[in-house]
């Protein structure tokens, strides 16, 4: 049997291996982008010096050879689900017998006037990182526009090159459609500190023309004129099935797959970024277009084709991030808003660059009052398989408080916070609670394990 | 690669030695350093001796003054975080011309000090006078023991200004991380107090010289006829050295690692580690962390601990019978061979010498006998690893690019699978430049094995750190 895939980034590339652990089908990956997968996280790190492009490559270059998964460097241009074949850019027909699509994303646009210029571009592809050397090599000013995880990222790699960047988030605060007030707030000043001038509440209208097809500045929602010779355009990302279209794959954002990830055709899978769900998770997304989610869809399916069925479960949210120098991590669910019967415990400290936020059902909950919902941290790292175990079963705050070091994960020396939220806990229930268990690993693996018999 | 990355690539390159140039305060403070170290120089090479004293401190101060402000110059105007910007944009640190310029200056001077030191001034013959670079230092020898310099206190007291120096910019380099301040704080005392003034001070006192930190296998020498005599002749002082080395090799060494891993004397004791870590520091990504070098380093760095094994056994066989020969091999020409091949060519020359091309622990990883001592007892008999944080790892390959020891440390974290490796000398570093908090230096007596595969098994078989729905 032989398998396609078309797109080798973390979805695609994970499929063809976990195919291979379990099978001995025929692996195909094919990819437009580069011969060998690498790690799309990581261009930023390239951008700034820190890492040379190879060493974000996912395995050594002998790694695929040897597990007999045979790569394609080219762009598929047309699929054929009857004849059961793609089409490559250089007319080439390859058939298949079960094709996994994961072809991944596209910055997104808003059809703002010179979106198009010279240096103005998003940050996704490989392509992407080399167009921005090219053309910040020797500017001095740029206009980031989206507040989000890319933004940011985009933000602190031209600071690195000490380009002066005015950064537009139409929000009122940094992500605060995904961060709650406190934490966005953090990050508001953590982005100034590094000498950005961040602008909320503030849209772009306009990109200048500087008469030769250049970049030459924008004009901001509130009718500003910024001068740039870059803009990077951070404002999300879309399903790249452009060539999807004569298919009859049904689409709709992404292509439409169900619980198992299949496509509306016969042998048709589609995972990662260019997914989108027909029945998402209560309280997740059609299209979760995140490393994690794309590397669990391409075990499930490769699960699917090999060892029977299993419908892709993402388990409990979880994700993480660095906005500069803080880091972020999230385990289940953290609401930005304020919930009816959902408290919130949360501390801050170290000049509002560390925070730990848990958040849990109210005592007058309906389901399961003083239940932990999530952890929120910034500037602390935390145990995801403490934390998940917690969450899954749906441990109340007052159990989880007093065993709280079990969840830090913080290097050794490394100041910890945990009995404060002991203190935040006093004063909020009137309860005092004493915090019983440390960062001690075999204490946790103790707690693990007993969770596991 | 294909010729897309290859682009890329070089174009990060030639674009990002904009990013590298030096602010005129950076060049200011390099300056005085520059001058500290030309006075050494036309000492060294006008083979002055007058006004050695003044000269001295001057230069040392000029150094230290220069070095001090261009660390504080270079990081006081970011907040506390990772610094990795440019590194591999710049000449120095991405083996460009001036790595290897630095690399034959290294490596000369090593073979200066090893093979020619009557080059660096070095009197000749019974109390030859000293000159040039060598006469700089008798003041301060006869300072702390009351005797002229030797090329050997000159190398020391580099060695000691350089690690201070550079372990002053490490430490404000990695000021938001206490782990890193204190492991450098303490190679720091460990290197002035127990390499360098302690057995200066003995010297001074007419009682043998002594580090009580350098074990044996690294202090290759300790079984050697001319050692063991020297610290019998010395009385109870004297037994006390002999008890404490075997103690130190037998059961010091061993009970530490199995706490806390070869990471207590790699990382927070060893002389040759304290100066990896603070000079090395900027060379650090340098080593390679390839399946291949994975494979020499294996075989070179047994290879030398068996060489130390025989050479020792030859040499103690040799004291109690007074036979030099078993078979074809010979103990003292044994001996000589591991002096100046181990001892000299490959811990000094190589080891430090190379340092701007293969990285800071090349000496470490390929050659340090008691590294391969520690590595087989961390490997079989200790709680330490370094373990993943569920299945968070975004494989963006920092890890493995900032580890000295050149571990692939990303080839565990992807997959969720905790680290045991022999080589690893738990610096840290790893966890602190991973951007998601994937990594933690852990000690734990439970279930060090299941979590831990061979590389060989790693290419096959995994057992994913994330736990989708797949199994239920």
């Amino acid at each position: 049997m032989r398998i396609i895939i078309i797109g080798n980034g973390i979805a695609g590339s994970t499929a063809a291996r976990f195919i291979r652990k379990y099978s001995d089908h025929e692996i195909l990956m094919i990819s437009e982008e580069s011969e060998y997968p690498f790690s799309r996280t990581a261009l930023m790190y390239v951008y700034m010096g820190h890492l040379r492009l190879e060493h974000t490559k996912l395995y050594e270059d002998g790694f695929w050879a040897k597990n007999r998964i045979d790569r394609l460097h080219g762009r598929v241009t047309e699929i054929n689900p009857v004849s059961k074949s793609v089409q490559l850019h250089n007319g080439q027909s390859l058939s298949y017998d079960i094709l996994i699509l994961a072809c991944g994303s596209l910055p997104k646009k808003f059809d703002w006037p010179g979106q198009d210029l010279q240096g103005v571009q998003g940050l996704y592809h490989l392509r992407d990182l080399q167009q921005l050397e090219d053309q910040t090599g020797r500017i001095r000013k740029a206009v980031i526009v989206g507040g989000g995880l890319i933004g940011v990222e985009l933000a602190e790699m031209l600071r690195s090159r000490n380009i002066a960047v005015s950064f537009l988030a139409i929000e009122s605060s940094f992500w605060n459609t995904v961060l709650p007030a406190e934490e966005s707030a953090m990050v508001n000043e953590e982005i100034r500190r590094h000498g950005v001038d961040l602008r909320l509440n503030t849209g772009l209208e306009e990109i200048y023309n500087d008469g030769r097809g250049w970049v030459a500045g924008v004009r901001t929602g509130h009718d500003d004129h910024l001068e740039a010779q870059f803009v990077g355009l951070t404002v999300g990302v879309r399903p790249n099935i452009g060539f999807l279209y004569n298919s009859d794959i049904e689409t709709n954002m992404g292509v439409m797959v169900d619980d198992y990830l299949r496509s509306s055709q016969k042998d048709i899978y589609a995972i990662g970024d260019c997914a989108e769900l027909w029945t998402p998770r209560p309280g997740r997304k059609a299209i979760e277009a995140i490393w994690y989610t794309g590397r669990i869809m391409g075990e499930t399916v490769a699960h699917t084709l090999c060892k029977g069925p299993v419908k892709y479960d993402p388990g409990i949210w979880y994700n993480s991030a660095k906005f500069f120098d803080i880091e972020y991590q999230v385990y289940g669910e953290i609401e930005p808003q304020p919930v009816e019967h959902v408290q919130s415990l949360y501390w801050q400290g170290a000049n509002g660059k560390k925070s730990i936020r848990i958040n849990y059902n109210s005592a007058t909950s309906p389901n399961f009052p003083l239940a932990v919902r999530g952890f929120c941290l910034m500037g602390i790292r935390y145990r995801q398989e403490v934390c998940e175990q917690w969450i899954r079963s749906r441990a109340t705050i007052e159990t989880v408080l007093p065993q709280l070091g079990l969840a830090n994960f913080d290097p050794e020396f490394f100041p910890q916070y945990e009995s404060r939220l002991m203190d935040l806990y006093y004063i909020q229930s009137g309860k005092r609670l004493i915090l019983k268990s440390g960062r001690d690993r075999d204490a946790v693996t103790r707690f693990l394990n007993k969770i596991n018999e | 690669m294909n010729d897309r990355m290859k682009n890329a690539e070089s174009m990060s390159l030639s674009a990002g030695v904009h990013s590298a140039n030096l602010s005129p305060v950076q060049k200011g403070a390099l300056g005085l350093v520059g001058s500290g170290i030309l006075i050494q120089l036309i000492y060294w090479i006008s083979f002055k001796t007058q006004n050695a004293s003044v000269w001295l401190w001057t230069s040392i101060l000029l150094v230290s003054a220069g070095s001090v402000w261009y660390s504080y110059e270079t990081y006081h105007a970011h907040p506390p975080g990772i610094k990795n910007n440019g590194v591999w944009f710049r000449s120095l640190t991405a083996r460009g011309s001036l790595a290897w310029l630095l690399a034959v200056i290294l490596t000369g001077f090593y073979i200066l000090l090893y093979w020619y030191p009557q080059y660096l001034g070095q009197g000749q013959g019974e109390g030859g006078a000293n000159s040039g670079l060598i006469r700089l230092f008798d003041p301060l020898s006869q300072y702390l023991k009351g005797k002229p310099a030797s090329q050997w206190f000159v190398y020391g007291t580099f060695y000691t200004l350089i690690m201070f120096l550079m372990g002053i910019k490490f430490i404000y380099k990695y000021r938001h991380d206490r782990y890193q301040v204190l492991r450098t704080l303490s190679v720091l005392f460990f290197q002035t107090a127990f390499a360098f003034i302690l057995p200066e001070i003995l010297q001074g006192l007419n009682r043998p010289y002594f580090d009580f930190k350098n074990i044996w296998p690294l202090n290759y020498y300790f079984f050697f006829d001319w050692h063991i005599d020297g610290l019998i002749q010395s009385g109870m002082l004297g037994y006390f050295m002999l008890f404490w080395g075997i103690v130190s090799f037998l059961v010091l060494t061993p009970v530490l690692t199995w706490f806390y891993g070869k990471r207590w004397y790699c990382s927070w004791v060893c002389g040759c580690g304290g100066l990896a870590e603070t000079a090395g520091d900027p060379f650090r990504h340098l080593s390679s962390s390839s399946l291949k070098a994975w494979k020499v380093e294996r075989w070179m760095v047994h290879g030398v601990l068996v060489f130390v094994v025989v050479m020792t056994a030859m040499v103690l066989y040799t004291r109690f019978t007074g036979a030099a020969n078993i078979l074809f091999l010979n103990s003292y020409q044994l001996s000589a061979w591991y002096g100046f091949f181990i001892g000299a060519a490959f811990s000094g020359v190589i080891g430090v010498g190379f340092y701007p091309l293969m990285g800071s622990r090349v000496w470490c990883r390929f050659g340090c006998p008691m590294a391969a001592y520690l590595g087989i007892l961390q490997k079989t008999k200790s709680r330490f690893r370094i373990t993943v944080n569920g299945g968070q790892c975004i494989s963006c390959g920092n890890c493995s690019t900032y580890c000295e020891m050149g571990i692939d440390v990303k080839s565990y974290a992807q997959r969720g699978q905790d680290v045991v490796r022999a080589s690893c000398v738990g610096c840290g570093i790893c966890s602190a430049v991973c951007p998601r908090g994937v990594l933690r230096l852990e000690n734990g007596i439970l279930d060090a094995g299941y979590r831990t595969r061979t590389k060989e098994e790693l290419d096959y078989e995994e057992r994913s750190g994330m736990k989708p729905g797949v199994n239920k």
